[in-house]
């Protein structure tokens, strides 16, 4: 196996393809409207009219506008059919002879929108388009290319120089320089070292990685590769968590699929580098994402998570050095290594390099994924690929980072979306929900939704956050049903100090974030709450934490 | 083996290489609060009373886990620690049933001593009082998840060094408990050798001796250091 080969799948590939194509949406969120029963549709609609020679129904992975779906597109250049139903399978059908007219009464999207047109897809880039459960169907889009030239023509230490140079930070929250956490595993000695993919996404309202793991799979795969050829690991883990059967399904076929062709195993591109990749799955603890806990968790044991350091670049898996990257970090290798670390840097900001995918949710017209460049301001995204809004009303708040994050006023809306763009505003980054409110949305019981999130998460091992999580989400129901005092908001502020001080990982530490953001951006309506116990509350108080 | 000079709240100290800096800290007279750690077994890092300042680390860290560097200056006591570790005492106090004029460990229980040596007259958070069970099925020793502090002693001390492994951790945040065996009745637990070291083990009177009454129950936990010394390094008077 090598580019030759690669290069004659994706022409085979190409050669086989029929003139015209229907690229049908088969990731959760289109299936869970039936896409499924639409596909079959499609197809029984392309039998009936005699097209299977010209016409293939494809199923695809997600095409973003997931709140649209079920999608289809028709290739080539014809138009994307909205919220289509089986009924509608052969209307679109008869309308492939006339290649400028849509078929009647269904509804097309407009591709020129700024939801599409502003988007910059590189972790995204295959998602969509092509088939997720194949792997010459990656191939043909040039994949595997970057894998292969690696292993056979750069250096391990070359490799990590590479990503250091492209300023790529991790995309699982913290935003850790990946190229700086790879070099210090390549240069940990040790005869065993381990890769692991982070892909327990557990914030509520996430879903960047599980799309991307159920449109293209194969790119982690070929991430993963890349990443243990360059800091000399041989074993691999892909944790995911197990309410996502779909991305384990789809991974699993690939991971067969990538070692029949001699993509992994033993002699990776008949090199001497030997790589195998497993797949670990989670039972649904947030705190399973943290990477120590995850860690104990592959090893068997019971998820918590342990001080740092050591950190697992010293001492992960069983004792051995181990790189842990998130499932978007990964998705991005292949890119880097396949159009240059000047190509990568210079799509974002000077500090936040690349682009980012967001998980638009809450009040907003446009919910789905999108990719960005860093540095997008927060106005482009809500208010012009999002549309604002729906109904017209005013966005108060944008909440990013989850039950680790904090909400963002209004009046910031022009902020670039960058690492320490939203640190400096008191939020973070975090994986990449992005929660809109509008004026509707009572800001207490936002910061209450996640402390009863982060309460109910909670490992239970250290104190602050076991016993201080449960006193705040105490604190915020007093002062929301109005019985709170001036002292309660006090004890609550110092309380929120000290578990963000004391808590040992980060679920702990980052659990006031909420609380803190909006005691500093939204004082009034805590201390409204004090002042007028009778305030009305605009919607009733939530009593269970939807996730999970 | 290197050794490695430092400052804790002023004071010179030298330590092994491989010495926290609560170790450290004991062999120099200093006093830093601790509740899960326990001598003769790994540490945890848990409780987080031990946490302190060292100069140039943004964030705290807790003593019992963290390994002297050379030039470390450590303060131990400051005003904000202070104000921390008031609040966990009263965190723990406000989690479960504390009441010490009705426990076994009245007098001779850690979580009182670290309340009184912290100065906790009372606690500011809402009392939880979660109606727990209460286990005596073992016949000799017994287990009252309402004292629990969930320090998991009792865990590494029948894993470390009675090897049994009967206790464990189930459940998650508040709902956590330590469990015998599978989460059976301790006194199904095939596992159990009845060895009595985590009574022992135990800061607080949630592992008790059946018999004990009211501030009747002590407990000699140099017993366990004892036996780790005899065993690492074969000496066997105290
Ligand atoms: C409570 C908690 C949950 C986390 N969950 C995730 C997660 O679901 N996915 C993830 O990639 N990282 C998660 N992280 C971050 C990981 O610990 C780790 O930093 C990350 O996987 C490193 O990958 P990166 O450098 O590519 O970002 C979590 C951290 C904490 C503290
Ligand atoms: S901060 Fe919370 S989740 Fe993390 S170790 Fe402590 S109790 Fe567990
Ligand atoms: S003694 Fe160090 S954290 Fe408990």
């Amino acid at each position: 196996m090598d580019t030759t080969d690669l290069l004659e799948i994706a022409e085979r590939e190409r050669a086989a393809r029929t003139p015209r194509r229907l690229r049908c949406c088969t990731a959760a969120g289109c299936l869970s409207q039936n896409g499924q029963a639409l596909k079959a549709a499609l197809i029984e609609a392309v039998k009936t009219a005699g097209l299977t020679d010209s016409v293939e129904v494809v199923g695809v992975g997600c095409m973003g506008l997931c709140s649209q779906g079920p999608l289809v597109q028709v290739d080539p250049d014809g138009p994307l059919y909205e919220k289509v139903t089986p009924d509608q399978a052969p209307a679109i059908v008869a309308a492939l002879n006339e290649p400028s007219a849509p078929a009647d009464d269904v509804r097309v999207g407009d591709p020129t929108h700024p939801f599409f047109a502003k988007q910059v897809p590189v972790v995204l880039q295959n998602s969509g388009k092509i088939n997720p459960e194949r792997i010459e169907s990656y191939i043909e889009v040039g994949g595997y290319q970057a894998l292969c030239t690696a292993v056979r023509e750069m250096q391990p230490l070359e490799v990590c120089e590479l990503i250091t140079a492209s300023g790529l930070r991790g995309r699982g929250g913290a935003g850790y320089p990946t190229g700086l956490k790879w070099s210090t595993v390549a240069k940990t000695e040790s005869d065993r070292k381990f890769v692991v993919c982070n892909a327990d996404e557990g914030d509520p309202g996430a879903f960047m990685d599980r799309s991307v793991l159920e449109s293209d799979p194969h790119r982690i795969i070929e991430g993963m590769a890349i990443a243990a050829y360059a800091v000399g690991a041989s074993q691999g883990f892909v944790y995911v968590r197990g309410e996502y059967p779909l991305a384990i399904s789809r991974l699993k076929t690939a991971i067969s699929q990538a070692r029949r062709l001699g993509v992994l195993g033993a002699g990776v591109f008949e090199t001497r580098f030997d790589f195998r990749v497993d797949i670990r799955i989670g039972a649904g603890a947030f705190v399973c994402g943290e990477e120590t806990a995850l860690m104990r968790s592959i090893e068997g044991h019971r998820g918590t998570p342990r001080p740092r350091p050591p950190f697992p670049a010293a001492k992960g898996l069983w004792g051995c050095p181990t790189l842990i990257n998130n499932v978007e970090t990964l998705a991005n290798i292949p890119a880097i290594v396949a159009n240059g670390p000047e190509w990568f840097a210079g799509l974002g900001t000077g500090k936040s390099a690349g682009t980012k995918v967001f998980a638009l949710a809450g009040k907003i017209k446009n919910t789905g994924l999108i990719e960005v460049p860093m540095g997008t301001t927060l106005r482009t995204i809500v208010e012009e690929m999002g549309g604002g809004v729906p109904g017209g009303g005013s966005v108060k708040a944008v909440q990013t980072g989850g039950p680790s994050g904090g909400c963002i006023p209004a009046e910031h809306l022009d902020t670039p979306v960058d690492y320490e763009s939203l640190a400096q505003l008191g939020s973070i980054m975090g994986s990449g929900g992005m929660i809109v409110m509008d004026e509707s949305d009572n800001m207490v019981d936002v910061a209450r939704f996640f402390m009863e999130f982060c309460m109910d998460e909670s490992c239970g091992k250290c104190v602050p956050c076991r016993a201080g999580t449960v006193q705040i989400h105490h604190l915020l129901t007093k002062l929301r049903s109005g019985k709170g005092t001036a002292r309660d908001l006090d004890v609550l502020r110092e309380l929120c100090e000290m578990v963000k001080q004391t808590s040992l990982c980060g679920l702990g530490q980052s659990a006031p974030n909420p609380v803190l953001s909006t005691l500093r951006y939204f004082h009034n309506e805590y201390d409204t709450l004090l002042n007028d116990p009778m305030t009305p509350a605009t919607k009733p108080l939530q009593t269970s934490t939807e996730t999970r | 083996m290197a050794v490695k000079t430092l400052t804790i709240d002023g004071k010179h100290v030298s330590a092994r290489d491989d010495q926290t800096i609560l170790q450290t800290a004991r062999e120099a007279g200093i006093r830093i609060p601790t509740l899960c750690d326990l001598p003769g077994v790994g540490p945890l890092g848990a409780c987080r009373l031990c946490l302190v300042e060292v100069t140039g680390v943004p964030k705290l860290l807790p003593a019992c886990v963290t390994v002297v560097q050379e030039g470390m200056e450590v303060q131990t006591n400051t005003e904000r620690l202070r104000r921390y570790r008031l609040m966990i005492v009263e965190l723990l106090f406000a989690e479960r049933n504390h009441v010490c004029s009705v426990c076994v460990a009245n007098n001779h229980c850690e979580l009182q001593d670290r309340a009184m040596e912290i100065g906790m007259t009372h606690s500011r958070f809402a009392y939880q009082f979660p109606k727990l069970d209460v286990d005596t099925t073992h016949g000799r020793f017994g287990i009252d998840h309402n004292r629990c502090i969930l320090c998991s002693r009792c865990v590494r001390v029948c894993d470390e060094i009675e090897g049994a492994h009967t206790w464990d951790v189930s459940g998650r945040g508040a709902n956590a408990r330590v469990i015998t065996d599978m989460n059976v009745p301790w006194g199904e637990a095939a596992s159990c050798t009845s060895c009595g070291k985590c009574v022992q083990a135990c800061p607080t009177g949630a592992i008790f001796r059946i018999g004990a009454t009211v501030a009747e129950l002590e407990k000699d936990r140099t017993q366990l250091s004892f036996i780790v010394n005899a065993r690492e390094n074969k000496q066997w008077l105290g």
